[in-house]
């Protein structure tokens, strides 16, 4: 070492000269970030396990960027959504799972994850100062988004960094050309559908999903419109009432009366395809499906789609909300390192730059009021008003309840049979003496 | 018949020497079986006892384990969902081996007589035979949509409305089916055309001398020379169909509503979708007891059709 500074090699001196060039640099990031030490964990490696989407994407962008500032090495791995929620059940299951890192569906796992243990509650890392940057701003995530990650007890086991809200995609070509306006109310949203309805010129007046388990969104942000979810606060099942009679009604008009040829069958990616082409003048899905909506390589309406907020139903108003968390594994040995991973990944910046991708909702709510990334977005300023209104008015889409994905199955039958033709009411009775077991059985043991 | 051979020549050698040798070394014979015994209990027998045993508990994965005998057969048989998708099984199963039997063996006998081109022709014949069953569902798909998809604007030019397709209830498992049959035709193309370039030419000279024509040809002599192999072609595809997952799971995922559930598909959701074991170790017992006697009494048939049956 001494010989090195007395007889500098060359190697020595480039060195040298390179670190005072950049010093400037890392003393301003240093200042930024406080006296907050990202590089705690220095060393460490850790796991991430992701579902394959654009958000996905951007976070293994950014993982070369987190290793420099912590000195943390991440191994993540994308997996497709269903086969992700199999591998998760999985492995938290056998209780060593082998990510420090998960990301999941709420509208699907959340009552899973805490019924499993899952993950850990993060409320103690947001609250440790000498784990949390300054910067980080917890308080910024939205209170909707929050307050649907929150488990029954409290426990905060994940950052909602990803919301879907749903809401109207309409043409409004199509719309203009037969002087029809935005429907106030979701029993408007027929009447408009019938008007804008012409199969001769192959344009149906309203599409969404109708494959089952797909279909079942659709119908709950409809019974929200009567200020209601399909399962009570108390775990009581709430499927066969006169309300979600009434959903359930509405959606098959909508779908059986209004409908293209064949929706039965269709999942959101038909929906959207169909959309696209100019062939629906309505479409009720996530704000998530819009980007390539936008997009004229794929899309025959750039320019003439209309963001609405899903109208307001006979007794409420509400924007069916879905999001994505991500958590640290309970089992995790290295759970400092996976908080450090967390908070980047979820940090202004990097929730900005998924709004400016297009790849989704963030969680945060001042990704909403950066005007930069607003006036250069591809997407209108519609959009944004459409995604801050239905943020004010979020409620959980899907039950929150272990069964998730059989609920939807059955419900999703039960919707599917009543768009061909089969008595709504009972169906859906049928459909609830079915699950009423299920359910029950799962909150058991 | 190599087997029934062998004994016969045998005893007239060295009998008392080959017993001699029998009776030293059939505990090293023994120990060379032994890798073989043990790959197959490890990866035949193994999974095949612990899904028998899983069976017998319910087992949700990330709940508890409670033993219950039979309990998952005598929930399978009321369960409505599961008796619909053995309806939809033998049905989906019905056409897609006698659609690709019948015309792959007119297919055959086509590619068999002499014409410019043949070679060519059957090359591109046996193409969709070549395509992955994922990428092939993927592009029927495309071609299925009810607004955007070429088979309605084809139907369209002739005047014909549009279908739904797998879009519909009433039509999606004769849609699937359709994809079963582009697929795999050629394969019993090839399975016959083979059996009918070893028929020997005799029959048809005399049958010709007595004055037959092409249908008693074909009826009297073809098809019970080429019958072995028309029975080949449908064990094979008998088996191919019931075990069909992929096309169906990516084209409709068991719908509309249950309208294509197959027992495959009811399988998966309650294996993989509701992490119920116990129950789906049931369904897959069950659904081994149905291959093993399909498949006995095709090879009974197969058997019986041999030529020196």
């Amino acid at each position: 070492m001494t010989d090195s500074i007395l007889k500098p090699t060359r190697r020595v001196l480039l060195a040298g000269g390179a670190a005072a060039v950049a010093s400037p640099l890392v003393l301003r990031k240093a200042q930024a970030q406080g006296a907050f030490d990202w590089k705690k964990f220095s060393g460490q490696s850790i796991d991430v396990l992701l579902v394959k989407n654009p958000r996905s994407d951007l976070m293994q962008q950014a993982e070369k960027e987190f290793t420099e500032l912590t000195g943390i090495k991440v191994s993540s791995e994308q997996v497709p959504e269903q086969q992700q929620r199999q591998k998760a059940v999985i492995e938290f299951a056998s209780g060593k799972p082998s990510f420090d890192v998960s990301g999941i569906s709420l509208h699907v796992q959340k009552r899973m994850a805490a019924k499993g243990k899952w993950f850990e509650n993060l409320d103690p890392f947001i609250k440790n100062a000498a784990l949390t940057a300054p910067d980080f701003d917890f308080a910024d995530f939205g209170a909707g988004p929050v307050a649907y990650a929150r488990q029954a007890d409290g426990a905060l086991d994940t950052i909602p960094f990803f919301v879907d809200y749903w809401m109207i995609y309409y043409n409004k070509e199509l719309f203009d050309a037969k002087n029809v306006a935005y429907p106030k109310t979701m029993d408007e949203m027929f009447t408009a559908a019938q008007k804008l309805h012409d199969p001769a010129k192959g344009v149906a007046g309203f599409v969404s999903r109708g494959l089952k388990n797909a279909n079942i969104p659709v119908w709950t942000s409809l019974m929200l419109g009567q200020g209601m979810e399909t399962v009570s606060p108390e775990g009581k099942l709430l499927t066969d009432t006169p309300e979600a009679v009434w959903a359930a009604e509405l959606y098959r008009k909508l779908n059986k009366e209004t409908g293209p040829v064949g929706q039965v069958g269709f999942n959101w990616n038909e929906c959207q395809t169909t959309f696209m082409q100019g062939r629906a003048a309505m479409w009720l899905d996530g704000i998530g499906f819009a980007t390539p909506l936008e997009d004229p390589s794929k899309s025959r309406i750039v320019g003439k789609v209309g963001y609405g907020v899903t109208p307001p139903g006979p007794k409420a108003h509400y924007a069916g909300m879905f999001a994505d968390g991500m958590g640290i594994s309970r089992g995790s040995s290295k759970k400092e390192a996976a908080w450090l991973y967390l908070q980047f990944m979820t940090n202004k910046k990097n929730q900005i730059a998924m709004l400016k991708a297009g790849a989704g909702a963030p969680g945060r709510s001042s990704a909403y009021l950066d005007t930069e990334t607003i006036q250069a977005s591809k997407f209108g300023k519609q959009y944004f008003e459409c995604l801050l209104a239905s943020a004010k008015i979020a409620r959980a889409g899907l039950p929150q309840i272990v069964p998730v994905t059989e609920f939807r199955d059955v419900f999703g039958v039960a919707l599917t049979n009543a768009i061909g033709g089969a008595d709504v009411a009972a169906e859906l009775k049928k459909a609830t003496e079915v699950f009423a077991p299920v359910l029950a059985k799962s909150e058991q043991g | 018949m190599t087997s029934t051979s062998l004994p016969a020549s045998m005893p007239s050698t060295t009998q008392a020497s080959a017993a001699a040798a029998s009776a030293d070394f059939t505990p090293r014979y023994w120990l060379f079986s032994l890798p073989a015994v043990l790959v197959i209990a490890a990866v035949i027998v193994f999974p095949w006892l612990f899904t028998l045993y899983m069976s017998g508990q319910d087992w949700k994965i990330g709940g508890g384990v409670e033993f219950v005998g039979l309990g998952n057969f005598a929930e399978l048989m009321k369960d409505q969902r599961f008796i619909e998708s053995m309806g939809h099984t033998l049905y989906f199963t019905v056409l897609a081996v006698v659609l690709p039997i019948v015309f792959g063996t007119a297919a055959a006998l086509v590619f068999h007589r002499e014409f410019p081109m043949r070679g060519l022709l059957r090359t591109i014949f046996v193409m969709p035979m070549m395509a992955t069953p994922v990428a092939v569902a993927l592009v029927w798909t495309m071609m299925f949509h009810p607004q955007l998809g070429v088979l309605n604007y084809l139907l369209s030019l002739i005047g014909i409305g549009p279908s739904g397709w797998v879009y519909e209830p009433s039509t999606v498992i004769p849609t699937l089916v359709m994809v079963e049959v582009w697929h795999w035709t050629p394969l019993v193309m090839l399975i016959v055309l083979g059996g009918l370039a070893g028929l020997p030419k005799e029959p048809y000279e005399s049958a010709l001398i007595d004055g037959a024509n092409d249908w008693h040809m074909f009826r009297h002599i073809t098809l019970p020379l080429v019958w072995p192999f028309i029975m080949v072609a449908i064990v094979i595809r008998t088996i191919d169909a019931l075990k069909a997952f992929d096309t169906i799971f990516v084209i409709t995922q068991g719908g509309p509503g249950t309208a294509s559930e197959t027992l495959n598909i009811f399988l998966y959701l309650q294996a993989f979708q509701f992490y119920k074991i116990g129950y789906a170790s049931a369904v897959v017992v069950i659904f081994f007891v149905i291959i093993i006697m399909l498949s006995l009494l095709l090879l009974y048939a197969r058997q019986k059709s041999k030529w020196n049956a």
